[in-house]
């Protein structure tokens, strides 16, 4: 039971691209139903880590430190139930997106296997099995964000390629350090055997410097914007949801779990000093960029940021309920994040869709007329400024709170400035929406469409804001009591 | 479990939810379903009324009544019940029933009314949030949802104008809700999570960290001293007249400043302790701020020819009354403070319906167009007459009642220089309402009106523009001719400073 | 033991090689050609490292690695070189080739197509 758990959410959808691609005329029905049964796998997943606890198995019953571990605790299994959500909702709007478009064989093969590649991520106990699935990850994100085929769809895919490769090859060089001097691959193994040494240090450089390179911590970021601003809607919402938050899964597993013994607080400060330029850089570049998707994606930039601020935190705070806050609170926000970006993007190719383009300044009619989405970008605009009643604020919070403990208010300074730029980019796109073009008949008008970005949204505020309760459950955290 | 069912832990969360739900369901609502959506408006109003009702008997029997949600380990959401929320929350459900029935009115023919009326139940379930706050997370949850939730009200008309001006609300509201949240996250981190509770809980705190309590209570003072207008950071409240009537009525007269003021009686009563925070030097600082919008806010009242902005320039000055009341250290300035709460809401949300009344009939806007308004409108002018005499002060109306125990208090107290600034503030209050009242009785009406509408009604003007503002003047007169009978606004000030300095 | 090292040292010599022509030259073929190189460097310490002295066979864990890294870098290789025909076709499709507006965003790694006058070769 274990182990199917554990490998249905991999191999479902590694088949339903396989089936996709050998029946094309039917890609988006067999997408759909792979779809639904990958964010079922992961979902009961997350549930058996609830109910019982981290799950583990080795492939083929080979012991370790041979065989390729399997793992899912609570970090992994409130990535994985967010990706099964997210993933479920890009995939019916997707349906709705290519209908009648000749990218859509080409599409579901591409997605599912990318939906491979990051279950494979969040469940993989190996380094080197890491290693191949950030590498399907990297070429299926590529490959789909060239979908559209123009110009600059394609040279800026090329480039993320380019970008994720040199960023593999870091994260392998690194590997090939830590087999060097501890001959094993297995996490849960070097977790207990790694010591303070210089390979290890340089190891734990070549890797975070690779993955950072594909999460886009600033300055590292330079690819995203024009990767992400011109793929396809849906592809978008996937790129800034969900492949960057599996590479800074990454980082946190690698700086919490594996190198906890010989991280620095010198080290910790850097990512943060990066992460509040991120925050400032990517704020200030979306508050000036002239379209939509251009702006979502210097967001996602900046939210990044945010999260990266959570290691000099994590790191100076000792153990105990205060720092389990602050790492749920992490998770927290990532997961709120993936939420409320995907919903935003699926809404803003509703927008693009309706007005033939996506210039913000002229975006009045299009925004006024579908007031289902234009609430959907709301609601997703208020998580990403961290705004009441989001998850991100009660991340936020606690988040503020761990620099007041820790006397770094200096952190403090860098959120406030994010916030207030937050909400002037946010608020420039939804200032659109009240004009004076004619009323809207009713709500929805979509519903295909509009309804996996307007539930996605609301999942960001309503459920996370109010109920992030299960999240401290899931990772085994106690938390602060009252 | 079984507590959760028990209908005092449900009474705060019901009372919230009546207007949360309709909000929603209006938000789905074709644009032409008039009737459901008026129904759906009214029926959450009067639930809502109901509730009210109820939970102002059970506090004043001194049950306690209390919603807590757990979000997160260590951060709940507090909804509880104490005077102090009951005084609020009665005060934002009776005129939001009165302005519900006059934005009806004021809006017919007007486009997007769907997304109006829904976010205007939003603002109101966020003042009630913010009212029956029970610790200071709760509140700044809900303080940062009203800013969200008036965002669109103020952006209404769609025009440049309405569209400037609410930038500017958002600019001055997110950065007052930043230093608001800096504040409460830095006080949580000192003591942990911050109950109100009546008298206070940071008075035990050691002296090392006495440095770090003002500063905290500076970030919060600047966080709600935007919403509570509070000079220089009332920018935003003449800029936001744009909006239509409704709008300026309830909220910024009544609850957007109001829960600013009410955020302000809080942290001094129940978070600092009002003999604490006078230890600290906190309640001079306050008093000195409060004195100067008072008196800043009065004299540019006097300069302004649009009536809204007049009426604006006044809610800086009078909504600071409040602060002051908090300011003076004694039991009948705190009355005075608290009771003006109630009593400036109602007279100034009169002020503000006849201000949309004139502007609807007859197209008047500015106060050099009100001659002879009274011959036109005599009825809608009568109100105008009842709230601005209650707002200088003239008794038996309720604006004199507080004015009345903040002077009374300021002397109590020894601080003399108080009694100066209510004097200056009621000369400058008769200069600039005065002559409005002789220009609307004594002066000929014009040959036409600036735009003149037509109503087919007997009376000067649409029911629904009419009746509410002789309600709210009419409860100006009761507030102040009952002010001695119980459940009066006054007697409840009363029962509210006994339970604050009692422990 | 020297033999490992000295493949060791090679390997980590043509990644950092690698490296430094992905982020200097232009062209696409070359930066491939790099990246390919550094994945070379790479295999290099593996193999260093998969030896465990004279008499003893090889380590196979690493070899497998190396193996699965050359699979995954020739697939990586072909989906460049399949972005890079695309880009190569719309350039030549358009009668004026405009500069990409993307292009120029970026310093270190930027793509100029092949319609370009200075060419690789």
């Amino acid at each position: 039971m274990t182990t199917d758990s554990l490998i249905l959410p991999i191999a479902l959808p590694l088949l339903g691209a396989l089936l996709t691609t050998a029946l094309p005329r039917i890609a988006p029905v067999l997408g759909v139903i792979a779809a639904i049964l990958t964010a079922l796998s992961g979902l009961w997943l997350t549930g058996q880590v609830w109910g019982d606890a981290a799950q583990h198995v080795v492939l083929g019953g080979w012991a370790l430190p041979l065989g390729i571990g399997v793992a899912a605790d609570g970090l992994s299994a409130s990535l994985l139930a967010m990706s099964s959500l997210v993933g479920l909702g890009i995939s019916v709007y997707a349906v709705g997106y290519f209908s009648g478009s000749d990218r859509s064989p080409h599409f579901w093969p591409l997605w599912l296997l990318l939906w491979t590649a990051l279950n494979g991520i969040f469940l993989a106990a190996d380094l080197f099995n890491l290693y191949v699935m950030l590498e399907l990850l990297g070429l299926s994100a590529a490959a789909l964000g060239a979908l559209t085929n123009s110009r600059e769809a394609v040279a800026a895919n090329l480039r993320y390629l380019l970008v994720g490769l040199l960023g593999s090859m870091s994260y392998l060089l690194g590997v090939a350090l830590i087999y060097t001097a501890y001959g094993t691959l297995d996490i849960g193994l070097l977790s207990e055997r790694i010591q303070p040494s210089a390979l290890a240090a340089t190891s734990v450089v070549l890797m975070t410097a690779g993955l950072a390179l594909k999460a886009a911590l600033f300055p590292l970021h330079f690819w995203l914007p024009p990767a992400h601003a011109n793929a396809p809607a849906p592809v978008s919402a996937a790129l800034s949801a969900l492949v960057v938050k599996a590479a800074f899964y990454l980082i946190l597993r690698l700086w919490t779990d594996l190198f906890a013994n010989i991280t620095t607080t010198g080290a910790a400060f850097i990512l943060g000093a990066l992460g509040a330029g991120a925050i400032l850089w990517g704020s200030w570049r979306a508050l000036r960029a002239e379209r939509l998707k251009l702006l979502a994606a210097y967001s996602t930039v900046a939210q990044i940021g945010y999260l990266f601020l959570f290691f000099p935190l994590l790191q100076a705070m000792p153990p105990g309920p205060a720092r389990d806050d602050l790492f749920a609170a992490c998770v927290l926000m990532a997961v709120t994040h993936g939420f409320a970006k995907a919903g935003f993007f699926l809404a803003a190719g509703l927008v693009q869709k309706n007005a033939g383009h996506d210039r913000i300044d002229e975006l009045g009619g299009a925004a006024q007329s579908m007031p289902a989405t234009t609430f959907s970008i709301a609601l997703a605009g208020s998580a990403l400024i961290g705004l009441p009643p989001s998850g991100s604020f009660i991340a936020k919070w606690v988040m503020m709170r761990g620099a007041f403990e820790t006397g770094q208010w200096w952190w403090l300074i860098v959120i406030a400035t994010g916030t207030l730029l937050a909400a002037a980019y946010i608020f420039r796109v939804l200032s659109r929406a009240f004009g004076q073009e004619p009323t809207p008949r009713c709500f929805v008008t979509d519903a295909r469409a509009e309804i996996p970005a307007l539930l996605l949204a609301l999942s960001s505020v309503a459920l996370l804001g109010l109920a992030a309760g299960p999240i401290w459950s899931l990772l085994g955290f106690e938390g602060v009591q009252t | 479990m079984s507590q959760l069912l028990t209908w005092t832990a449900l009474l705060p969360g019901a009372i919230l939810l009546s207007s949360l739900i309709p909000g929603a369901l209006i938000f789905l609502l074709k644009e032409e379903s008039h009737l459901l959506r008026g129904v759906l408006n009214m029926a959450g109003a009067i639930i809502k009324l109901v509730l009210v009702v109820v939970l102002i008997w059970g506090v004043f029997l001194g049950g306690v009544f209390e919603t807590r949600i757990s979000i997160a380990p260590g951060l709940d959401l507090v909804l509880h019940a104490d005077a102090l929320s009951v005084l609020f929350v009665t005060l934002s459900t009776v005129l939001w029933l009165v302005t519900t029935i006059y934005a009806i009115g004021y809006l017919e023919h007007s486009p997007n009314r769907s997304r109006f009326f829904g976010f205007f139940s939003l603002c109101v379930s966020a003042t009630v949030g913010i009212a029956l706050a029970g610790n200071l997370l709760t509140f700044v949850i809900f303080y940062e949802i009203l800013t969200l939730a008036t965002y669109p009200l103020v952006a209404h008309r769609g025009t440049p104008d309405a569209t400037r001006g609410a930038k500017i609300y958002l600019a001055y509201t997110m950065a007052g809700g930043v230093a608001l949240l800096i504040g409460a996250v830095w006080l949580r981190s000192l003591t942990g999570p911050v109950d109100f509770v009546e008298g206070g809980v940071l008075a035990t705190m050691p002296e090392a960290l006495h440095p770090q309590l003002i500063a905290i209570f500076l970030f919060l003072l600047v966080g709600l001293g935007v919403k509570a207008a509070l000079f220089p950071l009332h920018g935003w409240l003449p800029q936001s007249m744009v909006a239509p009537a409704p709008v300026s009525s309830l909220l910024h007269a009544v609850a957007v400043v109001k829960a600013g003021a009410f955020g302000i009686v809080r942290v001094v009563y129940d978070v600092y302790g009002v003999e604490f925070a006078s230890q600290l030097g906190l309640l001079t600082i306050l008093g000195v701020m409060a004195s100067i919008t008072i008196v800043y806010g009065s004299i540019m009242a006097l300069s302004q020819d649009g009536l809204k902005k007049r009426l604006a320039y006044s809610t800086v000055s009078q909504v600071s009354y409040i602060a002051l009341g908090a300011s003076i250290l004694g039991p009948i300035a705190t009355i005075g403070g608290v009771v003006h709460l109630v009593h400036q809401g109602i007279m100034k949300i009169t002020l503000f319906f006849c201000a949309g009344n004139y502007a609807e009939t007859l197209g008047v806007h500015k106060v050099s167009e009100m001659d002879g308004v009274g011959r036109r409108m005599p009825w809608t002018t009568l109100a105008f007459t009842v709230g601005a005499l209650g707002m200088i002060g003239i008794p038996p109306i309720a604006g004199f009642v507080s004015k009345w125990y903040l002077g009374l208090g300021a002397a109590e107290a020894g601080e003399h220089w108080v009694l100066l600034i209510l004097a200056a503030s009621t000369l400058l209050n008769a200069g600039y309402f005065l002559p409005i009242l002789y220009k609307a009785w004594f002066r000929e009406p014009p040959q036409s009106w600036p735009q003149e509408h037509v109503f087919d009604s007997r009376f000067e003007t649409m029911g629904a523009l009419l009746w509410p503002p002789l309600i709210t003047a009419a409860l100006c007169l009761l507030a102040g001719l009952l002010a001695m009978a119980p459940f009066s606004p006054l007697e409840w000030a009363t029962l509210i400073a006994r339970r604050e300095y009692a422990p | 033991m020297t033999a490992a090292f000295l493949y060791g040292g090679a390997g980590i010599l043509l990644f950092a090689l690698g490296l430094w022509s992905l982020l200097v030259h232009e062209p696409l073929l070359r930066k491939l050609i790099a990246l390919n190189i550094m994945g070379a460097g790479v295999f290099h310490v593996f193999i260093a490292v998969a030896h465990r002295g004279d008499g003893t066979p090889p380590d196979p864990v690493p070899h497998a690695l190396v193996l699965t890294g050359i699979v995954v870098a020739v697939s990586a290789t072909a989906l460049a070189l399949a972005l890079h025909n695309r880009l190569e076709q719309e350039a030549s499709d358009s009668a004026k080739s405009t500069p990409a507006p993307a292009a120029g965003l970026v310093s270190g790694l930027s793509i100029r197509p092949q319609s370009d006058p200075i060419r690789h070769e």
